[in-house]
């Protein structure tokens, strides 16, 4: 082989640039996200839908309210009629089967409460800490949502809660 | 049970009935109760909103009072620079506004007034017509609206509205709160938390307040413009006889802005 020490450093040298990030990070698991929740948010004790259906469809339901609210001039949500199923599209009738499916399907809101589908007068109103809630596990997903760039985040009071 | 050939015509007949047409037919029968029953919460409900703009009222002052309140509310950011300029509502002179009236004499008190100028909300409206992604759109009640979430800022709907009622973000509104001189124009940027401030590269204009309309309130212009002068701006449903907008568009003679254009503006001016 010719110039077999410099091929063999230089493949060395490339390897270990290409693992770095691998070794660098070795044995360290990433922070679990814990989206911490505000005074209000906790005494409110339910959101619009279940815990388990906001986790992960969140952005489906904000999407759907989106959709409603600007197109079809639909402002208002009623839970129960998530519960009850009469309102669900096809895009959240699969997800409702998945919470049937780990047994929450029998989530009924306490109460008939009519929700305004609004970010800002609904969403930020429990949530008001968006640097603990939301990029929380935002930031683990590595996931850029651009909702902020028009929607006013509210102004985080330094108080723990 | 039998049942004989006239029975099972006028049982398939009153079927078919049913079922091309159920809400249609009892619409035609109980015009309005179904249709009302179907509707979400509290939205306003007419049918072809307008606006009645009484320009013997109108000044300087007042139209000035409306913009800044229309801006407040809606966040709109003054950038103090003709070229990025976004406006909702504002005013020009009789020429600008009526440059179709070609009438050289016109008498001086109509040619020296001031008239507050807002998206005409056409009911054939061409910015729709051009828009590549369906981001504005005309809505039952006639309003045209933009969905800014959709806007690709190409600019074909301000190309294709005669009246320059939109306006383009040049750059991300909220720049206001960091540049010192934009900074001093706009101390309570943005004024109202509860309305989303667009971002760079998008298309915005007036909206006829729909976010208030679903409230049941009137547009803020209107309102503002009422506690200074009465009925110097008169909002309503044009398809409804009785309403006020109908009622002093039968009494006064009103001009709209270049109808020759078949726009069909929904913004009367009574001269």
């Amino acid at each position: 082989m010719y110039d077999g020490g410099k091929i063999i450093t230089g493949l060395i040298i490339g390897l270990g640039l290409l693992f770095s990030p691998f070794i660098y990070n070795a044995g360290k698991a990433a922070k679990t996200p814990e989206p911490v929740l505000t005074k209000k948010a906790k005494q409110a004790k339910e959101c619009v839908a279940p815990k388990a259906f906001m986790k992960e469809w969140h952005m489906q339901l904000l999407d759907k309210w989106r959709h409603e609210v600007v197109r079809e001039n639909k402002r208002y949500y009623r839970p129960r009629e998530l519960a009850s199923k009469m309102t669900l599209d096809h895009d959240l009738m699969d997800q409702w089967r998945y919470l049937v499916s780990i047994g929450k399907r029998h989530y009924i809101p306490s109460d008939d409460k009519v929700y305004k589908k609004s970010v800002e007068e609904t969403c930020f109103d429990c949530h008001s800490n968006k640097s603990q809630f939301c990029d929380e596990c935002h930031n683990y997903m590595g996931v850029k949502p651009y909702c902020w760039d028009c929607h006013i985040v509210p102004k985080e009071s330094k108080e723990k809660e | 049970m039998a049942i004989d050939r006239r029975e099972f015509l006028k049982i398939a007949g009153a079927s078919a009935v049913l079922a091309l047409g159920g809400k249609e037919v009892v619409d035609i029968l109980v015009p309005g109760e179904v249709e009302a029953s179907m509707k979400d919460l509290p939205i306003g409900q007419g049918k072809r909103w307008a606006m009645v703009v009484d320009t013997t009222k109108m000044d300087d002052n007042l139209i000035k009072k409306c913009q800044e309140v229309c801006h407040h509310i809606h966040n709109v950011p003054d950038l103090d620079s003709p070229k990025e300029e976004i406006k909702w509502i504002w005013e020009d002179d009789y020429e600008h506004t009526f440059p179709e009236q070609e009438n050289e004499y016109v008498a001086e008190k109509i040619e020296k007034r001031v008239f507050p100028l807002l998206c005409n909300q056409c009911t054939n409206p061409p910015c729709c017509r051009v828009c590549p992604t369906q981001a504005t759109w005309q809505r039952e009640d006639g309003i045209v609206l933009i969905d800014e979430h959709r806007c690709i800022g190409c600019r074909f709907c301000m190309a294709a509205c005669p009246y320059g009622s939109r306006s383009f973000n040049w750059g991300d509104p909220r720049r206001v709160m960091e540049d010192d001189r934009l900074k001093e124009l706009n101390p309570d940027f943005p004024a109202n938390p509860d309305y989303p401030t667009r971002t760079k590269g998008v298309v915005e204009k007036c909206t006829f307040c729909e976010e208030r309309l679903a409230e049941g309130k009137l547009p803020a212009c209107v309102e503002t413009a009422d506690k200074i002068r009465k009925g110097a701006l008169i909002f309503g449903d044009l398809a409804d006889p009785q309403s006020e907008v109908r009622k002093v568009l039968r009494e006064r003679y009103s001009i709209r802005r270049k109808p020759e254009l078949g726009t069909g503006p929904n913004v009367f001016y009574i001269i």
